[in-house]
């Protein structure tokens, strides 16, 4: 295993952080910090599973990064997603609906919709990628279901990302 | 027979396709008196179908070139070796792929990925220090025979001499149409040029030079007959211009 096979994992790597933060520059952001984490951290030890290793990491530098986001500026769901997609007119309204909703998940939900319905990948690796068991998993993903089809269906109520007290 | 509770978890396998084709079938068995879960089933399902087809253009679009630089760049991982023939695969594999799929249909397939493929092959081929080339200068009888018999015609590497820059050696890739040469020169400073020579599958044709620039890299290319050609470098359009220009008129004295 070498830098070739990092190099290979990058489109894959940029899906992933596309779908997660739904912004284009904050996206290759995410992935050359984890590109430049997981250089650094090679010299030391040779993951088994290179794409779940490289998952875990940027996970670790997302939550990180969310958390400071919260404190300073959040855009909320205002801002529209970036969507690479050159599909036709309608269908792209439809892409750019789907993909609003999905930023409005949870930002844990969201990341275990994604590397299980995205990336496809096992219960247990995600698992391991976001270091918790797989019950949460599981739990996370059928809450992060529910509320996906709910905020499609336009089910659930509008939220502003700002509580308003009364 | 006796078919054991399904629980959620087992609903969301089931919609994953991560059951055994056993209980697979129990599921389904289960879910056609449940009418109202299946339709949940379905749902879940369409939302994955969503997700690929809005994220996974994101797969074919050109990885920027700060990306592949962090990881090139970087000292902590010991020197490429051969295996970046792999690492070529895999991003021309994925370009290739989001060529045919994204790119209108009016694009000619070996015309408007020419100048990317040959960027991204020199890309990967160019800082190679130990493995630059498969074969040499020093058998350059062989290397234009087996390049030949692959590429199905014969080909001569131009010299550059007189331009300042000596035959390295080729190699043979893998292209959209079939085996593509790639021959690398290297002048006194180190600067390495590639030519990158395809079959092109449409019918003969010619067409005037045409110039990109693909993540840095200057690419002059052109199609003459059945074979497309680009010089790709890392220089000024002037003087990659004017190697072109050598490279052309040997091509066709």
């Amino acid at each position: 295993m070498g830098r070739q096979d990092i190099v290979a994992e990058i489109p894959r790597l940029r899906r992933y952080a596309r779908a997660l933060t739904g912004d284009a520059v904050r996206a290759d952001d995410l992935v050359q910090d984890t590109l430049e984490r997981a250089l650094g951290k090679w010299a030391l030890w040779r993951p088994g599973n290179l794409r779940a290793w490289l998952f875990s990491i940027m996970h670790n530098l997302f939550v990180n990064q969310a958390r400071s986001l919260r404190l300073v500026d959040y855009p909320g769901d205002a801002a529209l997603p970036d969507l690479p997609t050159r599909a036709t007119q309608s269908d792209a309204l439809e892409l750019r609906d789907f993909a609003r909703s999905l930023a409005r998940l949870p930002e844990e939900q969201r990341e275990v919709l994604l590397l299980v319905a995205l990336e496809d990948l096992s219960y247990e690796d995600t698992a391991k990628i976001l270091d918790v068991p797989v019950g949460t998993v599981m739990s996370r993903l059928s809450r992060g279901r529910e509320r996906l089809r709910a905020l499609l269906s336009g089910d659930e109520p509008a939220e502003t990302p700002l509580k308003v007290v009364k | 027979m006796n078919t054991s509770p399904i629980s959620e978890q087992e609903l969301h396998a089931y919609a994953d396709g991560r059951l055994d084709a056993g209980r697979r079938a129990e599921v389904e068995a289960w879910l056609h008196e449940h009418p109202q879960l299946r339709q949940a089933v379905a749902e879940w399902r369409l939302q994955g179908e969503a997700l690929h087809r809005a994220f996974d253009p994101v797969l074919g679009e050109p990885v920027p070139a700060r990306l592949t630089e962090t990881v090139r760049i970087s000292r902590r991982l010991p020197p490429l070796r051969l295996a970046a023939a792999v690492a070529w695969l895999a991003v021309g594999g994925v370009v290739g792929y989001a060529v045919r799929n994204y790119l209108p249909a009016a694009a000619t397939p070996s015309s408007a990925s020419l100048p990317r493929q040959a960027a991204l092959a020199h890309a990967v081929f160019s800082p190679e220090v130990r493995h630059p080339v498969e074969v040499g200068a020093a058998e350059e009888t062989h290397l234009v025979a087996w390049l030949s018999k692959r590429l199905g015609a014969e080909l001569k590497p131009p010299r550059l001499s007189a331009q300042g820059f000596e035959l390295v050696g080729g190699r043979l890739l893998p292209g959209e149409a079939g085996p593509v040469a790639q021959f690398m020169y290297q002048d006194a400073r180190g600067q390495r040029l590639t030519l990158y020579v395809q079959r092109d599958a449409q019918d003969s044709r010619e067409t005037a030079f045409r110039y990109a620039r693909e993540n840095g890299i200057g690419v002059f290319y052109w199609l003459d007959g059945r074979f497309g050609y680009a010089l790709s470098g890392e220089m000024d359009k002037p003087d990659l211009l004017r190697i072109a220009t050598a490279v052309y008129q040997q091509l066709n004295p």
